[in-house]
């Protein structure tokens, strides 16, 4: 039979990035033939997963067999050149070259010990036709196609490595419905072959319509496989979250009712194909979450903060700062007293902080203004300033004339995040704040967010992790491709309802299609 | 789209380097005194040439997204050993020039060991390299001097059948014998794809460390070959430490203006060759137009930042200010 000697098989795979477990005793059989999903929440342990198979990065512990041989990759092409190939969710595509160039780049036809680019040609045309991508002409340059083909070309360049088992990884993201359906035809067809397929998504529709076998992660552990259809979509989304809140939050106190117009509204925000028709609005004393898929598969959050802090050329739609419209141009502008904004950016160590300064420095940068005279930074105003932040904030520095590099990654969040304090804005926009610090320090920056809010600030929250909009979110506002997908408010707001619409699962239905079939 | 519609849009840079040479070209020729004739071009031929083959070995190492500052020093100690040995008998010669070469080579490996395995900034590692070459030549030539076989020194820099410069003769050979079976080379598409995202280019197996190498082996080479020519114009070598800075700087420019970026991954060496054509016409415009000397270098960098310029265009259709950062 075949199940004796299945194509590939992991046993107790582990890898660990300094102190964090990312994939921990991990097994999976793969089957030639078959198509197998791989489920799991941010963070389970898919992307090392991955690319251990792929040769991109060596497992700790566990091996790995292949046809019952035991194998090990030292580099990506080794894994090819063994027949396992990745599309990956991160473009691994030259820019400036051509499509053709791009789709035989690990082994070109060569003529004299040159490129042979009429044979080069004809493979990559092939390869195109294959992915059912033909309408790209194998001639143009990869930055100039827009995203959906590029992810073609990647499917092609894939293809034209004669793979026995192919990985996608979240290969669908940038696809437009009509690719889509094209790209499943290929795969089926492709299966019909004999390859075997590795099929990693959030969208839970496209691996129940193509998936022969699933296998759930959680925790960098697999913990179920079943055969598409045997479980229902609330089934197992309960298989992806399985665990405990792990983190405090203090109390929420929902901002009264007021005539009062909001601190920050905006109407019918739209940028390039990125944000589509976005309106809401933050209260005083209000803490508004922004949710859904995050990372590479961002649905416009990051967009959306970046859009009201001025950084977005050719915004349509209107920004009301209470209730009067205006128009933010610049950072500079949305600092200012008027609007009072402040937007503690995603990456502390490239937009956040300036590493080699000082905690000073870094501190006082978007304040200047107010602890200057005449351009002349006034040295006892700033200090009196920058010790009260250090206290509200309880930053653990030996000194205000050290790096800001030199202190832990939670100190530096805190830093950022005092930076702007010290402007005493009135609308924050946070951008994944604790993403990579230590549970205490997110504590602390949870009781801050509420005692911000309390005095009377309007807070957009945007988080990768769910527990924490949950715990401190008055209300949630659900991103999907760019749209405001749902919002969900007090009580709504549950672990279970932020995946199903993050995930554009309908779970009401979900539910009562398993109490009708009981 | 046609084909060659997609050609012209990779060849952009190219294209737009060669217009300039064309333009600016056109502009010096009708002006000069003497016209368009044989010993006008010859003239301009023999002075273009050593900032081409400069600038194509700046190219190369720019396509790779690093920079090379010591092009400028190789050509001069180049100039100072060929002052020594391409003498005597023709196969005394003939191995003075095989000298020179290596030795071209040689400089451009050092460069490339120590970027690739030293892991040093491209920057600063030549910066010092380059000193020490500038150091080698003038132990070689404390003093200016020496000799050429000038039998092949007239031939080199004359006309072929009266009319064409032979030292561009030598440039076309070269394109066809160093860049065109490089660009076409496994090698040198690993080059462009270093240049253009190293990250993918490892992660498609590219042999990275072996491309950059090359490229700056390659450039050592060709700065050799400068080196080399600027022996047969001069007759003499010299270890003039101004005119290897100015040009390790004027070889920057021209594969700016031959339409490669310094971010690496675009543009060709035959545009850096175009480049470096044009902006000798540039340097050579206000003679033309007799006007004093003293303002060549401000001319030369004002129609300089001018033709940098208009590739900058692409910044106005920017929809993310963020994107003005990376």
């Amino acid at each position: 039979m075949s199940r004796a000697v299945p194509l590939f098989r992991m046993e107790g795979v582990s890898k660990r990035y300094g102190g964090v477990r990312a994939l921990d005793g991990a097994e999976l059989t793969v089957d030639a033939g078959q198509i197998h999903g791989i489920l799991g929440e941010n963070g389970a342990g898919k992307s090392t997963l991955i690319k251990i198979m792929s040769g991109v990065v060596e497992p700790d512990e566990g091996r790995m067999t292949l046809d019952g041989k035991e194998i090990s990759f030292a580099s990506p092409a080794a894994a090819n050149d063994a027949g396992i190939v990745c599309v990956f969710q991160e473009l691994s595509l030259i820019p400036h070259l051509s499509v053709a160039d791009n789709i035989v780049i690990s082994n070109p036809p060569k003529r004299f010990g040159m490129i042979d680019r009429r044979k080069q040609r004809a493979m990559a045309e092939e390869a195109l036709a294959r992915a059912g991508a033909a309408d790209i002409h194998p001639l143009a340059l990869v930055k100039d196609l827009p995203l959906s083909r590029r992810q073609m070309v990647e499917i092609a360049k894939a293809l034209a490595r004669k793979p026995r088992i192919l990985i996608l990884d979240e290969a669908t993201s940038a696809l437009t419905a009509s690719d889509v359906s094209k790209v499943f035809a290929v795969l089926k067809r492709l299966r019909e072959e004999g390859l075997a397929l590795l099929y990693i998504s959030h969208r839970m529709h496209e691996i129940a319509e193509l998936a022969d076998v699933c296998t759930v992660f959680r925790n960098g552990s697999n913990v179920a496989s079943f055969a598409t259809g045997t479980k229902s979509g609330n089934e197992i989304v309960e298989m992806m979250i399985g665990r405990q809140y792990t983190n405090v939050f203090p109390a929420k106190k929902p901002p009264a009712p007021s005539d009062k117009p909001p601190v920050v509204e905006c109407r019918h925000l739209s940028w390039t194909h990125q944000l589509k028709d976005i309106s809401f609005s933050a209260r005083a004393g209000e803490v508004v979450g922004l949710g859904g898929l995050g990372g590479l598969d961002g649905q416009g959050q990051r967009e959306l903060l970046l859009a009201l802090f001025g950084v977005l050329r050719g915004l349509t739609g209107q920004v009301l700062i209470e209730g009067k419209p205006v128009g933010i141009g610049s950072p500079r502008q949305a600092k200012r007293d008027e609007i009072g904004m402040a937007l503690i950016p995603e990456d502390r160590k490239t937009e956040g902080l300036l590493l080699p300064m000082s905690v000073r420095d870094n501190l006082s940068f978007a304040a200047l203004d107010r602890v200057s005279r005449g351009g002349v930074i006034e040295g006892r105003a700033e200090k009196s300033r920058i010790d009260e932040m250090i206290r509200l904030l309880a930053i653990k520095t030996a000194g205000t004339d050290i790096p800001a590099g030199a202190l832990s990654g939670g100190n530096q969040q805190k830093i950022v995040i005092a930076k702007w304090l010290m402007n005493q804005p009135r609308i924050i926009l946070l951008n994944d704040p604790t993403r990579g610090i230590d549970v205490g320090t997110k504590q602390e920056i949870y009781q801050l967010l509420r005692k911000l809010a309390d005095e009377g600030a309007a807070i957009v929250f945007y988080s990768t992790d769910y527990d924490e909009l949950i715990g401190c979110c008055d209300r949630v506002l659900v991103m999907y491709d760019g749209g405001i997908h749902r919002v969900l408010a007090g009580e709504e707001i549950t672990e279970h309802a932020l995946i199903a619409s993050a995930l554009n699962v309908e779970l009401a239905s979900a539910d009562q299609a398993r109490v009708a079939g009981a | 789209m046609k084909d060659w519609k997609y050609w012209v849009a990779e060849q952009r840079g190219t294209l737009l380097a060669f217009a300039t040479f064309v333009v600016m070209f056109t502009i010096y020729v009708s002006n000069h005194p003497a016209g368009f004739t044989a010993n006008v071009v010859q003239t301009a031929a023999n002075k273009g040439v050593l900032l081409a083959f400069v600038a194509m070995a700046q190219a190369l190492v720019v396509i790779t997204a690093g920079i090379d500052l010591s092009v400028g020093m190789i050509f001069i100690l180049t100039n100072c050993l060929a002052s020594w040995i391409v003498v005597g008998t023709p196969l005394e010669t003939a191995l003075g020039i095989v000298g020179v070469l290596l030795a071209g080579l040689a400089c451009g490996a050092v460069n490339g060991l120590i970027v690739i395995y030293g892991r040093l900034q491209p920057i600063v590692a030549t910066i010092a390299t380059g000193a020490i070459y500038f150091g080698i030549a003038l132990l070689l030539r404390p003093f200016p001097g020496g000799g050429v076989n000038e039998d092949l020194a007239d031939f080199l820099t004359g006309k072929a059948w009266g009319v064409v410069p032979v030292s561009l003769v030598v440039l076309v050979v070269v394109v066809l014998l160093v860049w065109v079976p490089f660009s076409r080379s496994v090698m040198g598409r690993a080059a462009y794809a270093t240049g253009s995202s190293e990250a993918a280019a490892y992660m498609s197996g590219m042999p990275i460390r072996r491309a950059k190498f090359l490229t700056y082996t390659l450039a050592g080479l060709l700065a050799g070959i400068g080196g080399l020519f600027l022996t047969f114009f001069t007759y003499t070598g010299e270890a003039a430490l101004a005119s290897g800075n100015a040009y390790t700087l004027f070889s920057i420019a021209a594969v700016v203006l031959g339409g490669i970026s310094l971010y690496g991954g675009t543009g060709s060496a035959i545009g850096a060759v175009f480049g470096a054509l044009a902006f000798r016409a540039i340097g050579d415009l206000l003679f033309v137009f007799d006007l004093d000397p003293l303002w060549q270098p401000l001319f030369q960098g004002v129609v300089l930042l001018i033709a940098v310029s208009l590739g900058a265009f692409a910044l106005l259709r920017v929809r993310n200010k963020l994107d003005w950062f990376t």
